[in-house]
């Protein structure tokens, strides 16, 4: 049954991928996010649903579990921060190309390189414009709640099995790390062998009964290499024309618009308010898909408004898609901080008022 | 008599095996691949394996050894072989889970995956083509090119000051606790090809038994990356690899 507790987001993601009916994960410890590992192995699923937990060596080696679990058509799933992300894009690249359904959570900390453990948003590039070899894209779902850590476990392995494709979680750390209410779902069970035979006749399970599965992103042809890039293509396609999701807060008739994802989405529901007492209407769009990115419900928010300003714990990498959302027909600013600060409501206003209002 | 009295089913004594695809392999001539293959096909028949049998292919010169062995298999990205049948046989327990890989793969790349998968006693088998080259990608050192062997990137002979000692990594997995049984083959002769063919089975029964991590090691030739003709090339073998590589069990437990 359903049950509110008080936790972490990155607690109330490993309890939502239990609940969900998870065949396994498989993940390397890395600050901010090892309470995903620490608290699946506290609850040890495997007792309960039969679900697996395996600290593997590196991320490397985790990421190719997550692939070979993908090809037996279980549900799997992997958890990592920014450094053992870059580690995993190798294996994200060959879950999109041999077209399996995996689940990849990134709780970002800034960098580059070992960087810092401190927040950040600066795997965007990373997560929307590929960040391993080659045209693929996974469903890049931003939460900005510790519910929405909970929900987007279900959303992201729906999308995922829906499409066969990569679905990653990009969260910050903020969005790790804090503590909100959360309500968990009811305890789904594990699909059995014969459901997943039914669902992914696709999968290594055995060739019982069928001729034999081959799980591969190698083709040496040309002709078929192209037609399979195609195919990736037209299922791109449609998950942009099917699964695109945003918030829109207050977006008619405001002055300016905020577009912000994540953690940096709810300071600006504070920046608003800020701001409504000093007589500025704000709007906020808040991307839930970073990709698909919604690109138009961006522009028909942006008609009529005087700006819009990014905010992101990056230096600018968001901005260039919005700014391709409004085809320079709105002008578009960005503010960030870096290196693991986080701005205060008051800082964000203030740069929204230097770089528009009293420029 | 006639022949045609002697070919009848019941004087049958040798086929291909059901599980070999009938079709050319891509394999050069001499090369130790071909009879690999058809060693674990016709084990997993002895064994009715076919329908719970899920092998893993490396990147290497069998990157299509599924085009051949007529079971589900994952192509894993290089060296990741026992990460890939670590997850395969942990979320399918009663699956027999193997692995099929070259030394490249194996022993530089896949070096981490190598040793904790067998570290951790996974219940997999690990099939393991040693011929001291990089076959596919034209005849480079391996982590197993023996001293003075010269390669593609070793034109002057390896050197231990330039590029390090050959890799004797199956004498390494003996050591860990999750290994039960380590062994070193050849299918240079029909009475290797036997002794191979039943270590392979003993690691493939390990597997489904439960008994942890087994790695069986074929000393191979690679008469392309080797540049000698078949026969030369097995007794170059005999003269040269089993004194690095010398045959037999390294741990049986």
């Amino acid at each position: 049954m359903e049950e509110v507790r008080l936790m972490k987001g990155n607690e109330a993601l490993a309890h939502a991928a239990i609940r969900y009916g998870a065949d396994g994960y498989f993940g390397y410890p890395i600050t901010p996010q090892s309470e995903v590992l620490e608290t699946l192995e506290d609850e040890m699923p495997w007792e309960t649903t039969g679900m697996v937990v395996l600290q593997a060596e590196s991320e490397v080696a985790a990421i190719n579990m997550v692939y070979a679990g993908a090809g037996c058509g279980k549900a799997v799933f992997t958890s990592s921060s920014s450094p053992g992300v870059s580690l995993m894009q190798e294996g994200i690249s060959y879950i999109a190309a041999s077209e399996l359904p995996a689940l990849i959570i990134n709780v970002m900390r800034g960098g580059p390189g070992l960087g810092t453990i401190h927040p950040s948003q600066a795997d965007y590039f990373q997560a929307c414009k590929g960040g391993g070899h080659g045209d693929y894209h996974a469903i890049v779902l931003a939460p900005s709640s510790v519910q929405e850590m909970c929900d987007f476990v279900s959303l992201g392995w729906d999308l995922a099995f829906k499409y066969r494709t990569p679905a990653m979680i990009l969260a910050d750390g903020i969005v790790g790390q804090m503590m909100e209410k959360v309500v968990l779902p009811e305890q789904r069970p594990r699909r059995t062998e014969e459901q997943i035979r039914q669902q992914c006749p696709w999968a290594t399970t055995g060739k019982k009964g069928r001729k034999q599965n081959i799980i591969t992103s190698l083709e040496l042809d040309d002709d078929r290499m192209e037609q399979n890039n195609l195919r990736f293509q037209r299922t791109y396609r449609e998950i942009e024309k099917n699964e695109t999701r945003c918030e829109l807060i207050n977006t008619d008739g405001c002055d300016y618009l905020l577009v912000a994802f994540g953690s940096m989405a709810r300071i600006c529901q504070k920046v608003m308010e800020l701001a409504a007492e000093k007589g500025i209407k704000l709007g906020l769009v808040r991307p839930i898909t970073l990709w698909p990115f919604p690109a138009q419900q961006i522009a028909d928010a942006a008609k009529g408004c005087k700006g819009i300003l990014t905010v992101e714990l990056d230096a600018g990498q968001m901005i260039e898609d919005v700014k391709l959302a409004v085809n320079c027909n709105v002008e578009v600013k960005h503010y960030g901080r870096l290196g693991g600060n986080v701005p205060t409501p008051d800082e964000v206003l203030a740069a929204l008022e230097n770089l528009f209002i009293n420029k | 008599m006639d022949i045609n009295d002697i070919i009848k089913p019941e004087n049958r004594v040798y086929k291909r095996p059901a599980l070999l695809n009938d079709t050319h392999m891509h394999y050069c001539p001499g090369c130790s691949h071909g009879v690999v293959h058809k060693l674990i096909a016709e084990i997993l028949e002895e064994m009715n394996a076919e329908d719970k049998a899920i092998g893993v292919a490396p990147v290497g010169c069998a990157v299509f050894a599924y085009n051949y062995i007529d079971v589900d298999f994952i192509e894993a990205a290089h060296g990741r072989a026992p990460a890939v049948a670590t997850a395969i046989k942990r979320l399918q327990p009663d699956k027999l889970v193997f692995t099929y890989q070259g030394d490249g793969d194996l022993a530089a790349i896949g070096t981490a995956e190598t040793i904790h998968a067998a570290n951790r006693g996974e219940n997999i088998a690990i099939v393991f083509i040693n011929n001291a080259i990089y076959g596919m990608t034209g005849g480079q050192m391996a982590p197993t090119t023996l001293l003075g062997m010269k390669t593609a990137t070793t034109p002057y002979g390896r050197r231990a000051d330039l590029n390090g000692y050959p890799l004797a990594i199956s004498n390494l997995v003996a050591q860990l606790d999750g290994a039960c049984y380590v062994t070193r083959q050849s299918v240079h002769t029909p009475a290797a090809v036997r002794k191979a063919k039943a270590a392979i089975r003993k690691a493939f029964e390990n597997s489904m038994a439960g008994k942890g991590t087994s790695l069986v090691e074929i000393v191979s030739t690679c008469n392309s990356g080797w540049k000698l003709p078949p026969v030369q090339a097995n007794e170059w073998m005999k003269e040269h690899m089993f004194e690095k590589y010398p045959i037999g069990d390294l741990k049986n437990v």
